[in-house]
């Protein structure tokens, strides 16, 4: 079984938004599209955004530590919000694990974006249907495109590689190494819905010195406390060979 | 959450259809094992059952202004194995079909006895009908109450007193307005049905109050730590990432302030059960419709305030993500 996901990495993440543009510019006018735009440039400019980029505070100042936390659908394993729709608009992939709407079978009852605990399915005021991250389906399989560009838009814009897409099932993948041996973990596990996506904490890469590491204890010439002879004033070896 | 009035329309209005129905029910049965006089066809059962048909085709309509794209309504039918949504759907029109073909048999007096026992118990074809009928209201209750009762991170919600509730709140109103409507009709049948609303306004009380001292006790099982997953006792969030609210903000917010949730839990607790049995009683000795009716449209309100404060109390996890602009 294949389960696609991403993986971000918190610890690189700079907050740029430059994946919620790109998502949204790749999907308003890829297959989901388009994605409602309300007053982009008026006061209260509102509309359809897959992902979005948080910012959050960690400590009491001074010592305080600044995450970015970028959100979008976490294509559950166990997803909540697929059950519960009325109409099978909601659906997850048999084939990769990417839970999809049926734009064309959706009702926009809403119901699934109450059963999401993440909120990520905002539905589209204008369309009327729900909407939510497609992992970019059209674009991953697109065979169109070069082999390094299958993949989501977001992962492609991210400056810093902040974000990995992958097969979280493959357990020699690139994402399930990282999760392995970088602690990725999964929001909210209280509710078993267990997100495909996963997140790499913070971390800090300390350098610790030790004195012994200075002063090197094993340091043969200090053992044996005699340096190097000095140079001789008489004939040497070489002035009487050399000839 | 942010209280839809589309759906507290739904929820209220099917809820007195249902209860009128199961009104007539009882005194139906009653009155086939000859514990009631029996009433006239056409007066009571047909223009009752007629009354009880508005309310849900009222609730069936509400629910259309709750859907973004209500031409395709009839695809919410197809995923009964998983949904309760699904299910209501299934379940209303299947009720409100019986609840037409029992008020037309009884208008119509298409009513033969099938068999009359020793003890001179009938059994009308007409009870046949009320029985499915009532089966296809209590399996509507169900549906409806599990549509929130299903979601677990909602809290407030997940709880068989959602389910309860639902039950002995629609029960009771349509109950209320069953006695309203037999001051006229039946007026025998009045305190018997008058008596019947007691009796289940006070159980819709003891259960409501219940799942009200639950709710304050509840502890949430997410935290902004288990949100974003980092363990610190103090995150405060900076930034939601935009500015200018999203489908996030809107829909999953109650924007009540906190003395209007306040005073709404006391609204409702008056409007609902109090004031319309004082109403009710009064109106009984007076034998004075306006005041029956002045009942029902009192605990209707209440019942509407109770239902905004279903939806305001119940506070979803992803709420977390979004506590500062
Ligand atoms: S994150 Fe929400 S919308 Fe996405 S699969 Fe999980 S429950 Fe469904
Ligand atoms: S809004 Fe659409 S996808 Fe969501 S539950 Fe309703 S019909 Fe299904």
């Amino acid at each position: 079984m294949t389960q696609l996901a991403l993986v971000i990495d918190l610890n690189v993440c700079v907050g740029c938004h430059a994946c919620v543009t790109s998502c949204k510019e790749w999907n308003t006018s890829g297959s989901s599209g388009f994605m409602t735009d309300e007053n982009p440039y008026g006061k209260d400019p509102t509309g359809t955004f897959f992902n979005r980029v948080q910012t959050y505070e960690i400590g009491e100042f001074p010592s305080t530590e600044t995450l970015h936390f970028p959100k979008s659908c976490l294509h559950c394993e166990d997803p909540p919000c697929v059950p519960v729709c009325p109409t099978g608009a909601s659906y997850k992939r048999e084939e990769d694990g990417i839970v999809l709407v049926d734009y064309d079978k959706c009702i926009g009852c809403r119901y699934c974006s109450w059963a999401c605990p993440y909120g990520a399915r905002e539905i589209d005021e204008t369309q009327k249907v729900m909407k939510k991250c497609t992992l970019c389906v059209d674009r991953i399989y697109d065979e169109s495109l070069p082999e390094s560009e299958r993949k989501p838009a977001c992962v492609l814009a991210c400056p810093t590689n902040a974000r990995l897409f992958g097969d979280v099932h493959d357990s020699s993948s690139e994402v399930s190494v990282t999760i392995r041996e970088e602690g990725g973990y999964q929001l909210m596990p209280e509710w078993g819905t267990k997100p495909a996506n996963h997140y790499l904490p913070r971390r800090k890469t300390r350098m610790h010195i030790h004195e012994d590491e200075l002063q090197r204890a094993d340091n043969p010439l200090k053992k044996e406390e005699r340096g190097p002879s000095k140079p001789v004033d008489g004939p040497t070896l070489d002035d009487s060979t050399s000839w | 959450m942010h209280p839809a009035f589309s759906v507290i329309f739904l929820t209220t209005l099917i809820g007195v259809g249902q209860g009128m129905f199961l009104a007539l029910f009882t005194g139906q049965s009653y009155s086939a094992v000859e514990l009631l006089p029996s009433q006239d066809s056409t007066q009571f059962y047909g223009y009752g059952a007629i009354i009880a048909l508005l309310f849900l085709i009222g609730g069936l309509i509400a629910s259309f202004f709750h859907l973004g794209r209500p031409e395709r309504a009839w695809r919410a039918a197809s995923q009964w194995r998983t949904s309760w949504l699904s299910r209501e759907v299934i379940v209303l029109p299947i009720l409100m079909f019986l609840v037409f073909v029992y008020a037309v048999m009884h208008y119509l007096g298409w009513d033969s006895v099938l068999f009359t026992s020793e003890t001179g118990a009938r059994l009308q074809l007409t009870l046949i009908v009320a029985t499915l009928g009532m089966l296809a209201t209590f399996a509507l209750f169900i549906c409806t109450g599990m549509i929130y009762a299903c979601l677990k991170f909602l809290q407030e919600w997940h709880s068989p007193l959602t389910v309860i509730n639902y039950t002995l709140l629609g029960t009771a109103s349509g109950f209320v307005l069953a006695t309203a409507f037999s001051q006229h009709n039946a007026p025998e049948l009045m305190r018997f049905y008058g008596i019947w609303s007691t009796i289940i306004t006070v159980a819709a009380l003891i259960t409501r109050v219940a799942s009200l001292i639950r709710n304050a006790n509840l502890k949430s099982k997410s935290t902004v730590q288990t949100a974003i997953g980092v363990r610190h006792n103090t995150i405060k969030q900076k930034a939601m990432g935009f500015m200018g609210g999203s489908v996030n903000t809107r829909d999953f917010f109650n924007h009540a302030s906190l003395v209007l949730m306040k005073s709404m839990k006391w609204i409702f607790l008056l409007l609902v059960f109090p004031l319309p049995l004082v109403l009710l009683w009064l109106g009984m000795h007076e034998n004075n419709a306006t005041l029956l009716f002045s009942a029902f449209i009192v605990q209707y309100i209440g019942l509407l305030a109770e239902r905004w404060y279903f939806f305001a109390q119940a506070n979803h996890p992803q709420n977390l993500y979004y506590q500062t602009v």
